[in-house]
């Protein structure tokens, strides 16, 4: 029971660190209908501008405020140079552009900056905490946390004036133009939105293990999570992270052992399968309604 | 003047109709083929085993995915799956005393028939989703192939092909083996250049442009969709089957891993969606640039000219593959087809560049 227990908890703070990562994906696809397949990419890349910021001998707290600066313009960069162009074209090149854009990053980043893991040392510690027999990361616990509170913040972000801007963008570009929203800065904020989510995806991530190019693999899981959640919903961020990480920590918990291990992607592809069988617009998602 | 005829100007519908509609292109296409017979006369061992071969190969598995992509519009990111199913059927099927034409269709059927299945998942969604169910076929595949000893022979394990003969020829010599991959490939190259003028190749077009304009009138949207998977993924998994006998010779599963499958759909966009000569251009371009490009900046490195670490030119490959993607479809969304055929355009009606059409 405690082993349930301790699966369970790991799994849904587990899950809620990959939600921080989703949530960049489904800021761009909610204001700009790109798929950004990138996004594992772009948290490598910001794992290791922390690290690079931190290693001019910044502190932390100051370095994230920093590399957020950097991959919010970087995030800008990218929409304005390669997205712009890409308006109007068919789903197939734009999915295809990200992954490119992802092929050139994780060859570029460490290729400049060297592939060897890089730490970032947060201050949290490494000692976990221990709540009766239950065992918690504690990486992962403050990763839970940040994660809750970051995608609270985007829904209250939501609510301001630019984000009601970016609502109305996501609902329908052409009428956005017609009452004076910029939709071209929209999509902009959208991305560089996303390159911040990034940095905290990065950092977190980066600290529990190690900054290299491994980081750009949790796309697959956090396609998962924007599936299995809705691929516009920012609340479905939440609970499609937790489902993804308890089922996706407790199943491999206890089937590993008999099924030679690496379970994890299987049930990982197993719920992007069966998501896409039974409800394929996800559990908050708007369905589209296609007109001929 | 290089083509004798200044334009494209057929009187009959027979003659609109012919494969080659102009008689140099059919003179340059058999030319070429018999320089690809005559290859391992006048190519070095070393060249035609380790840039020609499997240049052929991924032509073919360039070809096969095109049809599904370029024709059908159905996009699929799990293709390298695909041909692993059919590299390890067709080995087991050659050990348990098959003979290996028959165990090339009959792995062959068996990729079809899994492919189908996963396919399946595009007659409910299609664009993104369709993306994300293939991948996930992908990664359901590769657990399989890797966790179930049975398949891969253990974890972590190498597969050896066992000696074959195709048509009383032994399968051995490097020659043997590049002719099977080339005359697989040219069998393709036919099919998919005919198959656009049959009805199903024109029935694949429709679901493509619109699906529902389609079954309006009268092409069976589901029918066709499961089809286009079946044929596409046949193909893919004898040309799976292909590599490995011919050119891999012991398998992993790590031949077939996701970035195969990225490496495919690259392919299949530089080329050219739907292009025949995109497939060839394409797998040849993706195959081969970046590996002549980083020798190229290796040799540079070694003789002093640019300053680059050892890791950066590790990871050259990488950043030249992703630039290309990205370049190209910022550049020229059409692909290396396009390219060609803007060329092939201007020497038609050279030195009167006013009667292009």
């Amino acid at each position: 029971m405690a082993y349930f227990l301790e699966l369970l908890i790991s799994g849904a703070l587990t899950g809620l660190m990959y939600s921080l990562v989703a949530l960049g994906f489904v800021l761009i696809y909610k204001s700009a209908g790109v798929p950004n397949l990138a996004q594992g990419a772009l948290v490598m890349t910001a794992g290791y501008a922390v690290w690079l910021v931190m290693a001019w001998g910044l502190n932390v707290w100051i370095a994230i405020p920093i590399a957020a600066a950097i991959m919010f313009g970087f995030g800008l960069v990218v929409e304005r140079l390669l997205l712009r162009r890409m308006v109007g074209q068919p789903v197939i090149m734009v999915v295809m552009l990200t992954l490119g854009l992802e092929i050139l990053l994780r060859g570029m980043v460490p290729g400049i900056l060297g592939s060897a893991p890089k730490p970032i040392d947060l201050g949290i510690g490494f000692a976990p905490i221990i709540i009766g027999d239950v065992f918690i990361n504690r990486t992962s616990l403050y990763g839970g946390i940040v994660a809750l509170a970051l995608v609270g913040a985007s829904l209250l972000f939501f609510r301001t004036r630019t984000g009601t801007k970016l609502r109305a963008v996501s609902d329908d570009h052409v009428s956005s133009w017609a009452v004076g929203i910029s939709v071209e800065r929209a999509i902009g904020i959208s991305w560089g939105l996303a390159g911040i989510a990034a940095v905290v995806a990065g950092a977190l991530w980066g600290s529990s293990q190690g900054v290299d190019w491994t980081l750009s693999a949790l796309l697959f899981p956090a396609v998962a999570v924007v599936i299995l959640g809705g691929v516009d919903s920012v609340p479905g961020v939440l609970v499609g992270g937790i489902l993804v990480g308890v089922l996706g920590t407790v199943i491999p918990g206890y089937l590993d052992s008999f099924a030679g291990g690496s379970t994890r992607d299987v049930v990982t592809s197993l719920i992007i399968l069966l998501t896409i069988m039974v409800r394929p617009f996800g559990i908050f998602g708007r369905e589209d309604i296609e007109r001929i | 003047m290089f083509y004798r005829l200044s334009g494209t100007y057929h009187t009959s519908y027979q003659a609109d109709r012919k494969l080659w509609k102009i008689p140099t292109d059919r003179w340059l296409v058999i030319a070429l083929l018999v320089l690809a017979l005559l290859a391992p006369l006048f190519v070095s061992p070393l060249y035609l085993g380790s840039y020609v071969l499997p240049w052929v190969i991924w032509s073919a598995a360039a070809l096969s995915l095109t049809l599904l992509m370029g024709l059908a519009g159905q996009l699929h990111f799990g293709f390298a799956a695909v041909m692993a199913i059919g590299a390890y059927a067709s080995i087991h099927l050659v050990r348990a005393g098959v003979p290996f034409e028959l165990a090339l269709l009959l792995s062959g059927l068996i990729s079809a028939v899994i492919g189908a299945i996963f396919g399946g998942a595009a007659l409910r969604v299609k664009g993104l989703y369709l993306v994300m169910a293939t991948l996930a076929m992908q990664y359901l595949v590769d657990w399989v192939v890797v966790n179930v000893p049975a398949i891969s022979g253990g974890a972590h394990a190498t597969l050896r092909t066992p000696a074959v003969s195709f048509l009383f020829l032994p399968i051995e010599s490097l020659a043997a083996r590049y002719w099977l991959a080339l005359g697989w490939a040219v069998l393709l190259t036919v099919f998919f250049m005919n198959v656009k003028r049959t009805s199903f190749g024109r029935a694949l077009v429709a679901i493509r442009d619109k699906d529902f304009a389609a079954a309006v009138i009268g092409v069976d949207p589901f029918k066709t969709k499961l089809m286009a998977f079946f044929t596409s993924s046949f193909m893919g998994g004898v040309t799976g089957a292909i590599l490995a006998f011919c050119f891999y010779r012991a398998v992993t599963p790590e031949q077939f891993g996701f970035n195969v499958s990225i490496q495919l759909v690259a392919m299949v966009l530089v080329g050219g969606l739907g292009s025949v000569i995109g497939s060839w251009l394409g797998a040849g371009f993706v195959l081969l640039a970046p590996i002549f490009l980083t020798n190229l900046v290796s040799g540079l490195a070694a003789s002093g000219w640019v300053p680059v670490s050892q890791n950066f030119l590790s990871h050259l490959p990488l950043m030249i593959y992703g630039a290309m993607i990205i370049g190209f479809l910022l550049l020229e969304p059409l692909g290396l087809a396009k390219i060609y055929d803007n060329i092939r355009k201007y020497f038609l009606v050279w030195p009167f560049r006013h009667a292009r059409s």
